[in-house]
């Protein structure tokens, strides 16, 4: 890494036998970012605010919560109550997981759409479903925590999942809830694995960011920069984006955690948890809700979870998958309208989750599951292969249309507009 | 920002002015020091005291069963309180010491509101030990009050620093009489 001179005596002598500050400068000052990156790509920093506001507020949770089946209730009613603040720190982490969600959700649909889990950053893509699957087991585990009645028959049926196994699964399932039922042992490990995975999470982020920083950021033309001319340092022009987009979505978030706090939230989980009482109608929390869709859409146990988890392995393989050579959805005129259906099928699949396995939601939720599968199993790879995408721009400082570089020498060539 | 050679009339000002954007950039940061402060204030405050811990914060005690010469330790805020029922001799040898001379100069009449009954914290002033001398055969030092073990500390039959590394007298917490018998701590 090049040393850069610093002005401040303390900082250079520093810097010289600990070049944090050079590092810095290199990678959030100078960095240089495509210049034409829209607001989709803020989503990456705010899920990042989003991590760092779920651990501060987790750690605070965690001096007033007590990991017991017989006070776990009870803890969490006295941090709504008798804690100093408490009710504010407990409604900023529940909604905060919802607004992780949110956040992460738009982050990989901008992926998805534009193309950013094509080579060269296929690793990035990977750690990023690993931070997907992170975040989907810390969520799971904390929103046990609580000990109410969906805390309990939620963790019931979700590590009910693992018995599909054939042969093993009752003895997994008996390994993870450290008895027979899930009890005080799973509350204990439950609340141990809630505080641990978080930071294992910061980790694969780091990873996530040296593999983002390794080529940059992928842009919404989907081409690659060549040269300072495309792109501009990273701060001011992108700290200043992404400080503006965080006070948009603190907006957001500020008036769901004062206004309506219990809106994406269940109200039995206010019953403490009752071991032998199933409530009537058990969903999971809406983050979840799609995956659970394709969990009851196939009749068969262990056919179900595998469909599940199938839904988020598929994201693993799919650079793979998509094979044409065309990053942005943009110039891919019939990749476009499958990628629509993909979130509409999505948002149905959420739709679907919510509402009781019968008769009509049934079949509906059949069909979409199949959908989902169909869209990276068959129609991206055919896509790749038959599709013609439209002429892409030269690059990200010229006009789309200049053929043959005939403005190439033109330096007031006007900014592109897309 | 503040620093930037901008060359547009809208942004920059004649040299050594402040310009528009000047203020709008020290009103952002100024704004975000606010944010960060309302969002860092509850963060700290959460780990004092709760509600319910305040709550019980203060106790009831009855002390017209500890007879003369009997000593009884409660809990209150989490830590031993002495409640000591003195005997004549005690009240007269801890009024006879010329206050001036101690460490920790303290009249014994301030230091109780009925002479006969002496409440302190019974935590030793040097380090936080629980000093002996509240139950019959214990150690009470060279002035009949308790005797610190940990480092060595003797208090009087006023709870008073008389010898040892303590700096301080057993603290009296703040109590009332609510009757004849009858006293709150807290």
């Amino acid at each position: 890494m090049s040393e850069k001179q610093f002005s401040n005596p303390a900082v250079r002598w520093i810097d010289h036998r600990l070049p944090i500050f050079s590092f810095l400068n290199h990678e959030a000052n100078e960095y240089p970012t495509p210049k034409n990156l829209n607001y989709f790509w803020n989503f990456g920093s705010l899920a990042g605010i989003s991590l760092v506001v779920m651990i501060i507020t987790g750690i605070a949770l965690s001096m007033s919560y007590t990991a017991h089946v017989d006070y776990a209730f009870e803890s969490v009613e006295r941090i709504m109550r008798d804690v100093n603040h408490g009710w504010l720190l407990r409604y900023i982490h529940m909604n905060g997981a919802s607004f992780f969600f949110i956040v992460v959700f738009i982050h990989i649909f901008r992926g998805l759409y534009y193309g950013s889990y094509k080579a060269p950053r296929e690793l990035l893509w990977i750690l990023g479903v690993v931070i997907l699957l992170l975040m989907m087991a810390t969520a799971f585990m904390g929103y046990v925590l609580p000990w109410g009645q969906m805390s309990f028959w939620g963790a019931t049926v979700i590590t009910n999942l693992f018995s599909a196994i054939p042969g093993v699964g009752e003895a997994i399932v008996t390994w993870l809830w450290g008895g027979f039922s899930v009890d005080n042992p799973t509350l204990n490990r439950f609340f141990s694995l809630h505080f641990l995975l978080p930071f294992v999470i910061v980790g694969v982020v780091v990873l996530h960011l040296v593999a983002l920083h390794r080529f940059g950021s992928n842009n919404p033309l989907g081409i690659d920069t060549k040269g300072p001319q495309d792109t501009l340092p990273f701060h001011p022009y992108y700290t200043i984006k992404d400080f503006f987009g965080l006070s948009v979505f603190l907006t957001f978030f500020a008036a769901a955690v004062f206004f309506f706090p219990n809106f994406m939230g269940h109200p039995d989980n206010y019953i403490p948890a009752n071991a032998l009482q199933t409530p009537a109608h058990i969903v999971p929390e809406w983050y979840f809700l799609p995956f659970y869709a394709i969990l009851r859409a196939v009749p068969d146990k262990l056919g179900g979870v595998l469909a599940m988890f199938g839904a988020i392995a598929v994201l693993f393989i799919l650079p793979w998958l998509d094979r044409s050579p065309v990053r942005s959805g943009r110039f891919r005129p019939i990749f476009k309208i499958f990628f629509w259906l993909l979130l509409a099928d999505c948002v149905l699949l959420g739709y679907i989750g919510a509402m009781p396995a019968e008769g009509l939601y049934v079949l509906v939720g059949r069909l979409a599951t199949v959908w989902y599968f169909v869209h990276f199993l068959v129609i991206l790879p055919v896509l790749s292969v038959i599709e013609t995408p439209r002429p892409l721009p030269q690059s990200i400082s010229k006009p789309i249309f200049t053929g043959g570089g005939a403005m190439a020498g033109a330096a007031a060539a006007p900014k592109e507009k897309v | 920002m503040a620093k930037s050679k901008s060359t547009t009339n809208a942004t920059s000002a004649p040299e050594g002015q402040k310009s528009r954007r000047d203020f709008i950039v020290v009103a952002s940061y100024a704004m975000g020091a606010v944010g960060a402060g309302a969002f860092a204030w509850p963060l700290v405050d959460q780990m004092n005291p709760a509600a319910d811990t305040l709550a019980l914060a203060s106790i009831e005690v009855d002390v017209s069963k500890i007879s003369e010469g009997q000593s009884i330790t409660l809990k209150w805020r989490g830590k031993p309180i002495f409640i000591r029922h003195r005997t004549k001799s005690e009240i007269a040898e801890a009024a006879e010491v010329a206050t001036a001379d101690l460490r920790d100069p303290e009249d014994d009449g301030l230091r109780v509101q009925k002479p006969e009954y002496l409440v302190v914290l019974g935590v030793c002033t040097h380090l936080g030990c629980v000093p002996l001398g509240q139950k019959v055969g214990e150690v009470r030092g060279e002035y009949d009050g308790w005797f610190c073990p940990c480092h060595g500390s003797h208090y009087d039959s006023s709870g008073r620093i008389r010898k040892g590394p303590a700096p301080t007298n057993l603290e009296v917490p703040p109590y009332t009489f609510l009757s004849d018998q009858v006293i709150r701590i807290g």
